[in-house]
């Protein structure tokens, strides 16, 4: 797909070249429609492909047995793989041809080509600072040997800081947590939280330990310590022994990007994590919002009759996830938007939504399914469009972004 | 007023072009011996909904027992695909397959002689 820069003439389709810039163009006249230009935008959930840089990331791992099995097993070409994958269809049969057309994008000079990439696609938006993560990582919190989970993320980590993080500002990350090993966990953030870019840290949902294990403690004290924000990023997994029951990505995904996080935060609060930990920020990844609309109603009405169940809480289980943070995408559009809007109400969205994009994954949203909400004022719009992420991760709130030039025609 | 998109000689079958035009960009295809043309504006988000792949729709096959035997193409009903998040379309009427109440905006196109021109 070529989506060019509008021109004065007819021109044709191809499908045998690719561009980040090109391919959103129109989400650049978007951009300078609603002058994004004027404020921050934080992207605080988007992606790039790590797979891509397997052969650079595997020369990081630690122990130098699984290091050569890394390397080993990338050189077999796929038929069998140390990491594994995820079964699944993404990219809807191609239909999604970013997916497939990006082998084609030229980049050039020093910087590492995710750099390139990423910049082209937040300049087109018309974001100022994205928050990255990897892609297939996302379900290595399932792979059976636990070693591996812990030297992938360490290798991962410390590839993306010494080769993305340290070399551009406008690129940050919540880095990966191996959280099968609870030790390796801590010493995770112990190693890296001082890195350059390093916002925080990420745990992946799809996994089967329970978050209020005592084992994490000592690690959410130290995060809280050193005011850094904890998330759970949304996957799936089809082999899940309930979600195997779906036939279809649709159902696979719509309902496995909230399932974990629905358990993750249920156990999270009925075992009073926030009354623990009251200045931990915690941050809800990649499962759209009606969730929390649900779930906060659901433990609502169940609290009431049973607090012995969760005594050390002193308030309602909503009152205190109103007080995490929730990440936009994928964004529900009900029809009525009287329908979002009480959503928005339900989980404070003023000040506890933070728009992400999801970049370049098949359902992204743009800046503008925020910025054109009929019932949020401008400032709204801006604080969930950027200020407060800004406030989240101690950003600048000074747009950096260059917005590309778009022919103007009406 | 007239726009001229391409010599007819010139534009093949399931082939297709993007014109520019006052009123934002049109995407004309060419289907089954006819034009079709529609604004290159997805109703979703904006996207280049024009420039995606064709695609015939897909069906379950139900069998007379009410069973499922699989899915196959129906190539008597061409989508083309917004390539920014998948949103369809149907070739000859611009109507949306995931909300079928909504339509892209349809331009006419006229062929003379040789000269196609889609009217905006």
């Amino acid at each position: 797909m070529n989506a060019k820069t509008p021109t004065n003439t007819v021109r044709e389709v191809r499908f045998d070249e690719f561009s980040s810039s090109d391919s959103l163009i129109k989400a650049a006249e978007q951009a300078h429609q609603r002058n994004y230009k004027d404020f921050l935008i934080v992207d605080v959930d988007s992606h790039h492909y790590e797979s891509e840089s397997y052969g650079e990331i595997f020369k990081f791992i630690e122990n130098p047995v699984i290091r050569r099995q890394a390397l080993e097993s990338a050189s077999r070409g796929g038929r069998s793989s140390m990491l594994g994958g995820s079964v699944g269809y993404q990219d809807i049969g191609g239909r999604i041809t970013r997916h497939w057309l990006r082998k084609h994008e030229k980049t050039e000079g020093p910087q590492h080509r995710d750099v390139t990439t990423t910049l082209r696609w937040m300049n087109a938006m018309g974001v100022d600072y994205a928050c990255l993560f990897p892609t297939p990582m996302l379900f290595l919190g399932t792979h059976p040997q636990v070693e591996i989970e812990v030297a992938m993320a360490r290798a991962y980590n410390r590839w993306l800081c010494d080769t993305i993080l340290e070399h551009e500002p406008r690129i940050i990350s919540m880095l990966y947590l191996p959280f099968n090993d609870p030790e390796a966990t801590y010493q995770m953030v112990k190693d890296f939280g001082h890195r350059k870019g390093v916002k925080g840290f990420m745990v992946t949902a799809p996994r089967y330990k329970p978050v209020h294990d005592n084992a994490y403690m000592k690690t959410y004290r130290l995060l809280e310590e050193m005011g850094l924000p904890i998330s759970f990023h949304a996957a799936y997994n089809w082999n899940d022994q309930s979600l195997q029951l779906t036939n279809r990505f649709i159902g696979v995904h719509a309902l496995g990007f909230m399932w974990f996080n629905m358990v993750h935060m249920t156990n999270w609060v009925v075992n009073g994590i926030p009354e623990r930990f009251p200045k931990l920020k915690v941050m809800w990844i990649e499962s759209g919002l009606t969730w929390a609309y649900s779930l906060m109603q659901r433990l609502d009405h169940s609290y009431k009759m049973r607090t012995s169940d969760c005594p050390s809480l002193k308030r309602k289980p909503s009152e205190y996830m109103r007080e995490m943070y929730f990440s936009s995408q994928p964004m529900e559009m009900p029809d009525d938007p009287s329908i979002l809007e009480a959503t928005f109400k339900m989980i404070n969205a003023q000040t506890q939504l933070v728009w992400s994009s999801d970049y370049p994954h098949w359902d992204f949203d743009l800046p503008g399914v925020i910025y054109d909400l009929p019932f949020l004022d401008e400032q709204s719009k801006r604080n969930i469009l950027g200020g407060n992420a800004a406030k989240l991760f101690n950003l600048d709130p000074t747009p950096v972004k260059t917005i590309p030039p778009v022919a103007a025609y009406k | 007023m007239e726009i001229f998109v391409a010599k007819k000689s010139e534009f093949k079958e399931s082939d297709r072009r993007i014109v520019p035009s006052e009123r934002g960009e049109i995407g004309v295809f060419h289907h089954e011996g006819a034009f079709y043309a529609y604004a290159n504006k997805c109703l979703h988000s904006g996207g280049p909904a024009c420039e995606g792949l064709l695609m015939p729709k897909v069906v379950d096959i139900i069998a007379e027992d009410r069973t499922y035997q699989g899915q196959e193409f129906d190539e008597s009903e061409m989508h083309f695909v917004c390539p920014w998040h998948g949103w369809e379309y149907d070739v000859k009427t611009g109507q949306s397959i995931g909300d079928r109440r909504q339509f892209l905006r349809k331009y006419e196109v006229v062929e003379r002689g040789d000269d196609v021109f889609v009217i905006a």
